[in-house]
């Protein structure tokens, strides 16, 4: 088309007083953010850019992998039984590997939680002190198939949903959620934490594990996909996605449950707790991911996750290599009586869902939270839309209504996160920095900087 | 006291943050400010204004500093808050809906379907891999930015030619496309000449003076100055001719440049005899001898060269175009004698422009008027000044080169240095007349008589003998509109002339006059 004999239509990038003169002219315009990349080495952008095609088919596979996972609830078992690699003296926590020394405090109580409900510590000081030994070892969820929302602490005997991508084989693991208030994945350890783990084990595990095993599967791909029709974007919102899942399993409770009481508390606790479907939404999403995992040249990132002190990024292409930063503070609304001095720096697996295209990336879908990203819906689509130019490719089956049913943002690729300076967003809780006080506020974030960069150089050194 | 703060990973465009120190200046009890990205050049900056901390120091690339010199530790709290509100208003159209503001290059190109030229005034060093991407999804680009490295210019401006599409810039200030006013440039009536020029300031004038003449601009393009050089190879001035040629609604060309080295000068008469129309020409500084083809006409002046394209594109007499200059000098002739005679001692010209362009032209019309004239910016490197703050005998200084625009905005925006320069100027006695211009349209200064006037009416003060003769670049329908800062001007005592070469050569006749009746006084 020749520019001379087309309706002018301007993209203006950088002084916005530039549209002044279009818009006085009647000539169409958009205004277009601008942001530096996230890395000086601008030969580094060259060789990606130059490998392009190679890197764009590498990508392409990786994330039809994660498009086709068929992620399912099969089952139920305690970790040490089911989670490769789980040991009676190692503990799961969320985020990049950590040393007890750098943890935070959510983090560290919610291991002294841990070591006390395994029986391994009488009380708080014991706890700590084995937790400090040695004789402890930690490793992340991320690297044992696992994920886990806040502390993501996973200890020995915790029992855990299996959830296996039908489509690729592989499996993934979660805890159940707590619920709100003093829990252990906000690093409480207080008495009635430890009792509320052990009615869970006692009492709500083998109640779902026999409904589960009565139907079989669960298909939480679609629980998934309607929820997102129904104002969640399963991250910060599951209200809708945990109704769906009570709907899928509280007829194969009250068949199997030993007694009416037992089925009866284990469908309060579920009705009761607006987030239990999270911990299924994360194990979904890891899942989908690890089904991304290993494909050479692929610059998708299959891992974000964050452990309360650095925040974490695996690649498809650079195998189990953590790239990590510092982990910010979230901006966020906070419970009465808290404020931004007692937020511990982000955490949890739960960043899961944004890398499968949920969550943050999906914020367009839940209207009802927008009072955590400035208030309007308007605001909402703005970060939803924001999050295409960084993504692979558009999700086949989660779809946003509000966008005319545009599938949302899935699949991160770090080249374009570099390059456009555009970073990952994510809605999240906010735990107190303190171990034991629990949740303080919701709110969202940017990731950090550092671990993009650091990945893109690192893959891009290695082309 | 010093104080300062660092925002990590804040990135702002430098205009926009030197807007913010410009406010954070105003507030009481402030001193000096300095809002800029923590690079290695704005700390260099810093320095020299006497705010760098160890903070900024130590402050990296994409943290954004904030340093101020203030008399209390509450102004300088008042001037944080100043500016955290300044840097977090959130325009209008970043609220979403249909005005929503793009994330990025493929959220835009999806938001406005058809979109075919993207604006880039983003810092130099991002620029060039930013029209990269804007030329991968077909667009056209102007490139506003300038400290593009020349080599990214020759790769962009090749691959454009092979995509059949227009990279104007880097450094393009300006251009008019289908009518509307891109960057720095003023709201022209629409015609049949098509105007291409490696000068901003040299297009904003022709197309202004064609407009106010009753003719019309079809389209203006800017090449950016580095176009002509021998790396480049006037790659896109070639390109734009070619367009020329073809567009329908253009019947007249106009080019506008200095004079492009010889290698590429023949580049460009080979292009010009490929085409039918007629072409005008001006290469300030430079003069082509070579009669390239039949309906070829070399203008001196950026005036001649717009006057005679109003000609060819009217069909009126090529003579008409002298007419206008002559009929414009003698209503001058009587200014300058009223002028003169109010002159007892002082004999000197000082120019001082806010447009690189108009520099050139002043030397190529005041020498053969009044002889040497000095300048930062000099046609020819016999007559550069030694300090440019330190103007000697007559002298014109472009107040956009580099080495006053460090750091704050240009000229035309900002008019605070150039306001201390009349009334410095004006207290020495040797200075008879102090040549100005004003440059108004998109982007240039929208209150030039609140910012210019006070300095003007001082100028006054401090010098009896003084005159004050400016151009107005713009028209009517700009948005300062010509005729209002006209009026204001001439209400101050400044003698405002139709073209920057009538306002050149009645600022000459003056000191002629001054200096022929003061050698008379002496015999």
């Amino acid at each position: 088309m020749k520019l001379f004999e087309s309706e002018l239509k301007v993209v203006n990038i950088g002084l916005e007083s530039f549209r002044q003169g279009l818009t006085d002219s009647g000539v169409k315009s958009v205004q277009a953010q601008f942001r530096p990349p996230l890395s000086g080495e601008a030969a580094l952008f060259a060789k990606t850019s130059k490998n392009a095609a190679r890197i764009d088919k590498a990508n392409q596979k990786a994330l039809a992998r994660v498009l086709a996972a068929q992620p399912a609830l099969v089952g139920m078992g305690l970790a040490l039984d089911v989670i490769p690699g789980m040991k009676k003296d190692l503990i799961l926590h969320a985020g990049p590997p950590i040393t007890w020394a750098r943890m935070c405090g959510p983090m560290r109580g919610g291991i002294m939680a841990a070591l006390m409900y395994e029986g391994l510590a009488k009380n708080p000081k014991a706890a700590e002190k084995l937790a400090a030994s040695g004789r402890i070892k930690y490793a992340p969820c991320h690297e044992h198939g696992a994920v886990g929302p806040m502390a993501g602490i996973i200890s020995a005997s915790m029992p855990v949903f299996i959830v296996k991508n039908e489509a690729g084989g592989n499996y993934a693991y979660a805890t159940q959620n707590e619920g709100l208030g003093k829990v252990l994945r906000y690093g409480a350890y207080s008495p009635e934490v430890i009792e509320r783990l052990k009615w869970m084990e006692s009492a709500l595990y083998p109640t779902l594990k026999a409904a589960i095993s009565s139907l079989g599967r669960i298909d939480l791909k679609s629980i998934v996909a309607q929820a997102l029709h129904m104002g969640d974007e399963v991250h910060n919102r599951n209200r809708a996605g945990t109704s769906l899942f009570y709907r899928a399993i509280a007829p194969a409770v009250i068949k199997t449950a030993r007694d009416k009481e037992t089925a009866a508390a284990a469908l309060e606790f579920i009705n009761g707790n607006d987030h239990f479907f999270l911990n299924l939404s994360m194990a979904l999403s890891k899942a989908s991911l690890d089904a991304g995992r290993g494909v050479k040249d692929s610059s998708l990132v299959v891992v974000m996750a964050r452990n309360g002190t650095d925040f974490g990024v695996q690649l498809s292409g650079t195998g189990g290599h953590w790239f990590t930063g510092p982990a910010p503070v979230p901006d966020a609304l906070y419970f009465p009586g808290y404020t931004k001095a007692d937020a511990n720096p982000d955490i949890g697996d739960s960043a899961i869902t944004e890398t499968n295209g949920l969550g943050g990336f999906a914020i367009a879908a839940a209207p009802a939270i927008v009072q955590f990203v400035g208030g309007t819906a308007a605001d909402a689509v703005s970060y939803t839309l924001a999050m295409y130019e960084i993504t692979v490719g558009e999700n086949n089956i989660y779809k946003i209504p509000y966008l005319n049913f545009r599938g949302t943002p899935t699949g991160i690729d770090v080249i374009k996160a570099a390059r456009t300076g555009i970073l990952p967003f994510i809605d999240t809780g906010v735990a107190h920095k303190k171990a034991g006080v629990g949740q303080v506020g919701a709110g969202v974030l940017s990731a950090p900087p550092e671990p993009f960069a650091r990945a893109f150089e690192y893959f891009a050194r290695k082309l | 006291m010093i104080k300062t703060i660092i925002k990590k990973g804040a990135y702002f465009d430098s205009v926009s943050l030197m807007q913010v120190a410009k406010k954070l200046n105003a507030v009481p009890g402030i001193i000096d400010s300095a809002v800029v990205m923590a690079t290695r050049e704005n700390k260099g900056i810093i320095k020299a204004s006497g705010l760098l901390t160890p903070e900024v120091l130590k402050a990296g690339d994409s943290d954004l500093a904030i340093a101020v010199s203030a008399k209390t530790p509450e102004a300088a709290a008042a001037a944080f808050k100043a500016a955290d509100e300044l840097l977090n208003k959130k325009p209008a159209a970043a609220q979403g809906g249909a005005d929503r503001k793009a994330a990025g290059l493929g959220d835009a190109v999806k938001a406005l379907e058809g979109a075919n030229l993207a604006v880039i005034s983003v810092a130099g060093r991002f620029a060039g891999a930013l029209a990269a991407e804007c030329l991968d999804k077909n667009l056209n680009v102007m490139i506003f930015s300038d400290n593009v490295p020349v080599e990214t210019e020759v790769a962009l401006k090749r691959a454009a030619v092979r995509k059949k599409l227009l990279v104007m810039g880097p450094d393009c200030g300006t251009a008019i496309i289908n009518g509307a006013p891109i960057a720095f440039a003023n709201s022209v009536r629409r015609g049949n000449i098509g105007v291409v020029a490696a000068s901003g300031t040299g297009l904003q004038e022709v197309t202004t003076l064609i407009s106010n003449e009753g003719a019309g601009i079809s389209q203006a393009i800017g090449t950016g100055s580095r176009d002509v050089k021998l790396e480049v190879g006037a790659l896109t001035l070639i390109q734009a001719l070619k367009m020329l040629a073809e567009d329908p609604g253009t019947d007249v060309i106009l080019i506008v440049s200095k004079p492009p080295h010889p290698l590429i000068l023949k580049k460009i008469s080979a292009e010009i005899k490929k085409i039918e129309k007629p072409v005008v020409a001006v290469f300030l500084g430079g003069v082509i001898k070579e009669k390239i083809k039949e309906n070829f006409y070399p203008a001196k002046t950026l005036e001649e060269a717009a006057y005679k394209a109003v000609c060819l594109g009217k069909g009126w007499k090529l003579g008409r175009a002298r007419e206008i200059i002559y009929d414009m000098n003698l209503k001058a002739e009587e200014l300058a004698k009223r002028e003169a005679a109010k002159k007892k001692k002082s004999t000197r010209l000082r120019g001082l422009f806010s447009g690189g362009t108009f520099v050139s032209e002043a030397q190529v019309i005041l020498p053969e008027m009044i002889g040497e004239v000095l300048s930062n910016a000099p046609l020819d490197k016999k007559f550069k000044l030694k300090n440019s703050m330190e103007l000697r005998g007559h002298a014109v200084i472009d107040l956009g080169e580099d080495e006053f625009t460090m750091g704050r905005p240009h000229p035309m925006i900002d008019f605070s240095l150039r306001n201390k320069l009349i009334v410095s100027e004006a207290k020495k006695p040797e200075v008879s007349v102090l040549l100005l211009d004003l440059v108004l349209g998109y982007g240039a200064n929208l209150r030039p008589l609140e910012d210019l006037l006070p300095s003007i009416v001082e100028a006054f003060i401090q010098n009896r003998e003084l005159s004050i003769v400016t151009s107005v670049t713009g028209t009517e329908t700009d948005p300062q509109a010509r005729f209002k800062v006209v009026k204001g001007l001439e209400a101050a005592g400044v003698i405002v002339m139709p073209s920057n070469a009538g306002a050149c050569r009645l600022a000459g006749e003056i000191v002629r006059l001054a200096a022929r009746k003061q050698q008379g006084d002496l015999l």
